[in-house]
């Protein structure tokens, strides 16, 4: 399938850009390890799957998006919704299980949506946003305006017959998504090699008439200059586009996948090894060869962020749990009656 | 009899299977070398190698199709899905396929197959991931149904689901992986479907339950004995075949009964069960049927809703109390 040309003019990514997804990116990070903590204290329940290693994949692309975008995402969502602008606040209250959450405690940490900000939410089954990524899509397309369905899933959702389903679909009625797929090597404990026998997922994407491309999403400059092509290029020819990010999650599937249980699929050294091209470390050092990013201020933005944080979590903790009687309610929205 | 987890019965149920006829086989997401999501297939793949202990993609329509196919052409598959609530997309495939294949060629095609995995609430998993379902499958003919609420009956029930010549919904809960019971050891031990259990004698009142809200029922039932009130607790572990003999039988003796269920109560397995108490005992009650069951909502992820949407021990008391006052 043709990639799509190089256009100087919009993929250059200049450091004000650079300094603001280090930023997210950071943002995301210590947020994530900070819900490990408050998760470990009793404090956050269910499960709660963390996007270490992966920030690059929505720092690189969330922030191109307009706020009358759409974004889906899978359950691996917190650094999704920090991104697509839901205040730390309320996804940290959402955890916590409480009113002030963007869900008012009813989704928790699978489920977090923002649909103010175009953020139609983390979904818990596996290649379940795609199809309904295909639906936004289509909306874009009657209502004829430029904008674009950008939809996240993981390599093991490759596999669902639904997300096959609706790549057809999308390339066949011509509608505006761009489906990413976070290739983070692994579905749980299944290496990718051993849940397919065609591991090039442009080659799938191919399959169903969808243009695609591989990229190399531990490097956050290099998801933003794609994105930003081909995103531009969606605007203008209404397109579906594949995009497969290479990447690596750092920690466990979820709490319960543990550094034990990390043995059965895992070589040892391997999380070290990507480590190495951590996209938070490369950006910084990119921003430090080019002056951009003086110790002050990372100090300044690191305590920017640990207050952020802190703040959230105070209003978590002050948030009142979801009263009794609102268990009823949202079943149905309210009919006005024809 | 040895001491065992339930995920440990039905594992040994499985080996033992496995052991016995050589056509039994294992296909499902992370059952092999991840040893199993909740740990039930531990170890089986080592013992019966990556033929018989199949890791699968994310794909359940395949599994399931895998299942039911291998089924048609003379295997004895078990599919496991890692929770019930994946098994949606395969609906097709239990529903339209294996389910009616042995009807549709007039009896010359067996499908024995076991779909099986965990269900339930609990553990604030919220509404994608707490519900298991079972009504929808009891509603279809062709299926049998077991919802086993022990150790023991975790290893006879799967055995015996194992050998019977039709498809299975075979829905363990994910609350009681972890419960300890005494289990025979016996590789003949099977518990034969329609056949339920009483598991507390009582005169006063019948509980009727299945799969965990058995062991909530018989701690109601404990409160009530405090309180003067003598329960009878049923657990019904098979919804198809339903053994009705059985509560019937109960019923004739105490008068008055509570179906209860952990899923929405709204067309839930317990509706099934009083309307059939209504039509064929309803000369014995001296009460109308109470149900005790779910929230019908989604479920919340909040501890306090959830805790609120799940039924307990004190919803029995209160329904049994009414229909003992
Ligand atoms: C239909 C379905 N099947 C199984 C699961 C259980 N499950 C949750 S996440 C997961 C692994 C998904 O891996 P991948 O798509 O690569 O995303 P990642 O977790 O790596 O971000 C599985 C098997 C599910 N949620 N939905
Ligand atoms: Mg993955």
């Amino acid at each position: 399938m043709a990639k799509l040309t190089l256009d100087p003019r919009d993929t250059s990514t200049d450091t004000q850009e650079l300094l603001s997804m280090y930023r997210l990116m950071v943002r995301v990070r210590r947020f994530e390890e900070s819900l490990y903590r408050r998760y470990r204290e009793g404090k956050i329940g269910g499960y709660l799957h963390r996007y270490d290693g992966e920030e690059a994949l929505v720092a690189g692309v969330v922030p191109l998006l307009r706020r009358d975008d759409y974004i889906l995402c899978t359950y691996r969502d917190h650094g999704h919704a920090i991104s697509c602008g839901v205040p730390m606040r309320e996804v940290m209250a959402e955890l916590y299980g409480r009113v002030g959450g963007c869900a008012a405690g009813k989704g928790g940490s699978m489920h977090l949506i923002g649909p103010e900000y175009g953020f139609l939410g983390g979904d818990g089954i596996v290649g379940g946003p795609v199809p309904v990524a295909l639906g936004v899509g289509y909306a874009i397309k009657m209502r004829g305006g430029d904008q674009v369905c950008v939809c996240y899933f993981g390599d093991g959702a490759i596999n669902q017959g639904g997300v096959h389903e609706s790549m057809n679909m999308a390339a066949l009625y011509g509608v505006p998504v761009l489906f990413i797929l976070e290739n983070n090597g692994y579905a749980m404990g299944t290496a990718v090699e051993r849940s397919t026998k065609q591991p090039d997922m442009v080659a799938k994407a191919a399959a169903h008439g969808i243009a695609g491309e591989l990229i190399d999403a531990m490097d956050a400059q290099v998801v933003r200059e794609a994105a930003s092509r081909i995103i531009g290029h969606m605007r203008a020819t209404h397109e579906p586009y594949f995009l497969e990010a290479r990447c690596y999650r750092y920690v466990g599937h979820g709490v319960a996948d543990n550094a034990q249980q990390q043995r059965f699929y895992r070589e040892e050294g391997e999380i070290e090894q990507w480590k190495q091209r951590d996209p938070l470390a490369s950006t910084r050092a990119r921003l430090l060869e080019l002056d951009a990013l003086g110790e002050a201020d990372e100090r300044a933005m690191e305590a920017e962020v640990e207050a952020e944080i802190a703040e959230a979590v105070a209003f978590a903790e002050q948030s009142p749990e979801p009263p009794l009687d609102s268990l009823y309610e949202n079943v149905f929205t309210e009919s006005t009656g024809g | 009899m040895a001491l065992m987890r339930y995920a440990e019965a039905l594992r040994l149920a499985m080996a033992e299977e496995m052991e016995r006829d050589p056509s039994v086989f294992i296909c499902g997401e992370e059952v092999g070398q991840y040893q199993g999501t909740f740990r039930v297939t531990e170890g089986l793949m080592q013992r019966f190698g990556r033929d018989r202990v199949v890791d699968t993609p994310i794909s359940e329509i395949g599994i399931a199709g895998m299942a039911t196919g291998a089924a048609m052409a003379g295997l004895r598959p078990i599919a496991e899905f890692m929770t019930w609530s994946f098994a949606l997309s395969a609906m097709d495939q239990i529903v339209n396929h294996a389910a009616k294949i042995t009807y549709m060629s007039g009896g010359r095609i067996q499908c024995p197959v076991v779909f099986r995995g965990p269900a339930g609430t609990g553990n604030q998993l919220s509404a994608q991931h707490s519900q298991s379902l079972e009504a929808w499958f009891m509603h279809v003919p062709g299926l049998k149904v077991a919802m086993p609420a022990t150790a023991a009956d975790a290893k006879g029930l799967l055995k015996y689901a194992i050998r019977d010549p039709n498809p299975v919904i075979f829905m363990e809960h994910a609350g009681l992986y972890s419960q300890r019971g005494e289990v025979p050891e016996d590789p003949d031990f099977v518990i034969p479907f329609g056949k339920a259990a009483i598991v507390r004698e009582g005169t006063d009142v019948t509980l009727v339950a299945y799969s965990h809200m058995v062991s909530t029922c018989l701690k109601a039932a404990v409160s009530l004995h405090d309180m003067g009130i003598s329960a009878e607790v049923i657990d019904l572990r098979t919804l198809t075949p339903l053994d009705m003999e059985t509560v019937l039988g109960s019923v004739a003796k105490t008068h008055r009964v509570v179906v209860t269920q952990e899923e929405w109560l709204n067309v839930g397995a317990a509706a099934e069960i009083a309307a059939r108490i209504g039509e064929l005992g309803f000369d014995d009650l001296d009460a109308p049927v109470l149900r005790v069951g779910g929230a019908d909502v989604p479920m919340p992820y909040a501890k306090k809703l959830e805790s609120a949407a799940i039924p307990n021990e004190q919803d029995v008391i209160t329904a049994a109390l009414r229909v003992t006052d």
